[in-house]
């Protein structure tokens, strides 16, 4: 059971941001274009410099490096890059295959050339890449912005499946307010200011 | 023996195939006329003044003056390594890095030679240590040039799929490891290939030098198999050097790319206009 902890969080003029999402919760995070949500991703992953800190469950951020922490703490962004030839050499370990199922891919997928997949596929792969080393939360960044409806409820139900078996705390940015509904219990919206405020 | 004497008039001839060169380019635009007409005015005024420095130092053995030679030329090397770069650090590193590795490559190499192979007395005797260093620099900053620039300019170019590895959680070191390793061998290669040619296709400068002198082939050869060997590990572990300090440069201790906020990208390199 971890849960992640943003306190006083600012950076690039941003902030001062503090929430709490708990063990196995989802927070959705909407807002314009610009407004900075994949700017706070960034933050809490520890990619941008920031003031304030940063917690899963009683580790804080500077206790671990840099690195450690994006292996709890994983950053899905929302366009995924490749960069070998064939798509099992992105990947340290095979992924489990009946997580590949329930991502709907094919069982060949790991010696596919990374050229012959749609946009989609790259998506789906993106979310298995970033679940290999099993992190402890998730900042997801548009995970669905790029399937079809078909794969998005597959995807859905995919990543809330595994935030519940490992307890893990999930921020979930969408456009999609229905999405948002859908996946979360609780709802903020960055404004183009900077400052947020909670959604009912 | 002695050498076939070299007057103004056969050096005047060689170059008008320069000039030649030059008016090829002009006539079909390929805008290289410049820099190759002021590349070849520079070796010929630089080679003629130290022609002059090297007569008087050859003469007198004084440590401070061969120091001063050295650092003068070390100088003139790291500001062509820098002048070649098309991405630069921020701030004096533009200038330090490329100098510091050739400082600590170079040198510690030369001196080795100097001592514990040639052991020439003084070891920094000027009719050795001048020439050495020499060739070792000339090669060193080739190497750390290119290997600095390739380095620069993938990772300038590929910055969001390092951005993309660190978020998966890999270190530094791993999520630049392909540009790394790619220009480690850029920065290699030109030297591998020369020794890899020595003797077959292409007879070193150096040796050519010593026999067109008057030295037996079999002496030049010697020196030319130990220039060789010191002259590539010179140049790899200067390469190694910058790479690592440049690195340094990319990341912050949290692993984080600072390419952005720490280098700076300049339009043009080489011709100047």
């Amino acid at each position: 059971m971890s849960s992640l902890k943003v306190e006083n969080l600012s950076f690039l003029q941003r902030g001062p941001y503090s929430f709490e999402v708990a063990a196995g919760a989802v927070l959705g995070l909407r807002g314009a274009s610009g407004a900075g949500k994949t700017l706070l991703l960034r933050a809490i992953a520890d990619l941008e410099p920031h003031d304030g800190s940063l917690w899963l469950n009683q580790t804080a951020c500077e206790d671990l490096s840099g690195p450690q922490w994006r292996q709890r703490v994983a950053y899905l962004p929302a366009e995924s890059l490749w960069w070998y030839d064939r798509v099992g050499q992105h990947f340290s370990m095979a992924p489990e295959p009946q997580w590949s199922q329930q991502l709907g891919l094919d069982s060949e997928v790991m010696n596919w050339e990374v050229s012959r997949l749609s946009t989609g596929e790259k998506q789906r792969l993106a979310i298995l890449r970033l679940l290999q080393r099993r992190p402890h939360a998730l900042l997801l960044d548009e995970p669905t912005a790029s399937l079809d409806s078909d794969s998005i409820g597959r995807v859905e139900k995919f990543l809330l499946d595994y935030l519940a078996q490992n307890s893990a705390p999930a921020i979930w940015v969408s456009h999609d307010q229905a999405q948002l509904e859908r996946v979360s219990a609780s709802r903020m919206e960055i404004l183009a200011g900077g400052e947020m405020r909670e959604l009912i | 023996m002695n050498v076939m004497p070299l007057g103004v008039f056969e050096l005047g001839l060689a170059s008008l195939l320069v000039f030649l060169l030059a008016f090829l380019s002009y006539w079909h635009r390929m805008e290289i006329e410049r820099p190759l007409l002021i590349a070849a005015f520079r070796t010929a005024v630089q080679l003629s003044l130290i022609g002059l420095v090297l007569n008087a130092v050859f003469t007198t053995v004084n440590f401070y003056l061969v120091a001063l030679i050295w650092t003068i030329m070390l100088a003139a090397a790291g500001w062509e390594v820098m002048s070649r770069q098309k991405v630069r650090v921020k701030g004096p590193g533009r200038f330090f890095i490329g100098t510091s590795s050739m400082l600590l490559s170079s040198f510690s190499i030369m001196v080795l030679t100097l001592t514990l192979v040639i052991k020439v007395d003084p070891w920094y005797s000027p009719r050795y240590a001048i020439p050495i260093l020499g060739m070792l620099l000339g090669n060193t900053m080739n190497g750390v040039a290119l290997a600095m620039n390739t380095f620069t300019n993938l990772a300038w170019n590929r910055w969001q799929v390092i951005e993309q590895r660190l978020a998966l959680g890999q270190t530094s070191a791993e999520a630049i490891e392909d540009i790394w390793r790619e220009s480690v061998r850029t920065g290699l290669i030109p030297i591998i290939n020369s020794m890899a040619a020595a003797g077959l296709v292409s007879l070193p400068g150096m040796m050519t030098g010593q026999i067109l002198a008057g030295n037996t082939a079999d002496e030049a050869v010697r020196y030319q198999i130990l220039i060789m060997f010191m002259i590539s590990s010179g140049t790899g572990f200067g390469v190694i050097l910058s790479l690592w300090l440049m690195r340094r440069k990319m990341f912050d201790t949290r692993d984080r790319l600072r390419l952005k906020e720490g280098f700076y990208r300049i339009e043009s390199v080489g011709n100047k206009k």
